[in-house]
């Protein structure tokens, strides 16, 4: 058989982000590259440094392309270019929505940080109203804050633009 | 353990390794204490981006260390088996935390002076360094905007929390004029990015109707190995671990 970059795509399309488990990490943007070497190059980039998942990621990609019979791999990491949502893919977001979290919206480039400014008209993954609010620039993973609808009242998870 | 001597740029990336790893330390002492839920995740999850900045850079020195000194480093040894005059990292970030308006004057500190450095490392010729630049100041805008809002919140907050802000900016402002000494074996010239720093600062603390300290004595020592006694007390807690069960793995 010869192994082919597509195939191996479509291998790692099966292979989730731990914490997020309806993300492939091809969804999620952070495979950079797969390089027909001997051993095969699966080179990926974490979301943010300190990403705890990414060992875990590591071990599934090896895990995955061994089950499909391709042993001989090894993953390597890149940080430049700097992983950003507008790689996530626009399937992922919907999964992300679906899921119940809300996906991020707009550009990298347009997040400008200034104090006391947040980012509005997130929609609501549970009842999609945009009547939201900002609780915490910080939720329950490096790439998530938190915020609450004013109509259903429940709290959800955002994945912020980065 | 012997004292190590590396040559340049390597005690540089070991400093900016250090910094990061101790403040983390420092910061993770709030887990499950902070003010409320929200807030404990906040300081955390900051603490998560500094751990991950810390581990870039000792990977990065231990690949350096390991191709000029023949050795066998990784970033857990680098971590976990040197001694206190071996760390390099600014003595900012091995101060005890006292209150939450400690914590916040500091990360807003040093989080601005980060944002500085690492913004100018972007530039860097080396290529490793400028990519963890790259990677890291996306984050560190996150904790200078949160850092900041904090300042402004608790200096032009209640009284107590005035107070309170008053008391951390006298006690971390003689550690600040450590961010621009250079050492010989500093990557670039740290003094150049004071002015941006001080007008980061000076806006913010304008914002929170603080005024900026003026000419006093500032402590130094950090980036030579010279620290004050804290340090000790973060690194036996820290490295337990590894010195009663060496080479302990998960």
């Amino acid at each position: 058989m010869t192994i082919t970059k597509e195939h191996i795509l479509r291998l790692l399309e099966e292979v989730c982000d731990p914490e997020i488990p309806v993300l492939s990490i091809l969804d999620l943007g952070i495979v950079r590259d797969v390089v027909l070497s001997n051993p095969i190059e699966i080179i990926i980039t974490p979301t943010y440094s300190g990403c705890p998942a990414m060992d875990a990621i590591a071990i599934d990609i090896k895990l995955r392309l061994a089950e499909a019979g391709i042993k001989n791999t090894t993953i390597s990491y890149v940080l430049n270019p700097a992983w950003t949502t507008d790689w996530m893919s626009e399937r992922g977001k919907e999964k992300l929505l679906a899921y119940g979290i809300a996906p991020p919206v707009g550009l990298a480039s347009r997040v400008n940080n200034l104090l006391f400014e947040e980012q509005t008209h997130i929609v609501c993954p549970l009842c999609k109203s945009n009547n939201t609010e900002l609780i915490s620039e910080f939720g329950s993973t490096s790439c998530k804050s938190l915020y609450k609808c004013n109509d259903c009242k429940e709290p959800f998870d955002h994945f912020k633009c980065h | 353990m012997s004292t190590m001597h590396f040559s340049k740029n390597i005690n540089n990336v070991l400093h900016l390794a250090d910094s990061a790893l101790i403040l983390a330390q420092r910061n993770s002492e709030w887990c499950a204490h902070g003010p409320i839920l929200e807030q404990d995740i906040a300081i955390t999850n900051i603490t998560l981006d500094l751990i991950g900045q810390a581990r870039n850079f000792y990977q990065y020195a231990a690949s350096l260390i390991n191709s000029t000194n023949q050795k066998n480093e990784t970033e857990d040894t680098l971590a976990y088996l040197r001694t206190e005059r071996e760390f390099l990292n600014l003595l900012i970030c091995e101060l005890p935390n006292v209150d939450w308006a400690h914590t916040v004057v500091r990360q807003f500190l040093f989080s601005s002076f980060q944002q500085q450095l690492f913004l100018a490392l972007q530039e860097n010729t080396d290529d490793a360094i400028q990519a963890i630049a790259t990677k890291s100041i996306k984050e560190t805008n996150y904790h200078v905007k949160w850092s900041a809002e904090w300042v402004i919140r608790l200096g032009d907050g209640t009284l107590e929390s005035r107070e309170r802000t008053l008391n951390a900016i006298e006690a971390l402002w003689p550690y600040t004029g450590e961010f621009f000494t250079n050492e010989p074996t500093d990557m670039m010239d740290v003094s150049l990015l004071k002015k941006a720093w001080l007008d980061k600062i000076t806006n913010v603390f304008l914002e929170a109707s603080l005024s900026v300290p003026e000419n006093i004595f500032m402590h130094s020592g950090g980036k030579k190995g010279v620290h004050t006694e804290h340090l000790g007390f973060i690194l036996s807690e820290m490295q337990y671990l590894q010195r009663m069960y060496p080479g302990a793995q998960w």
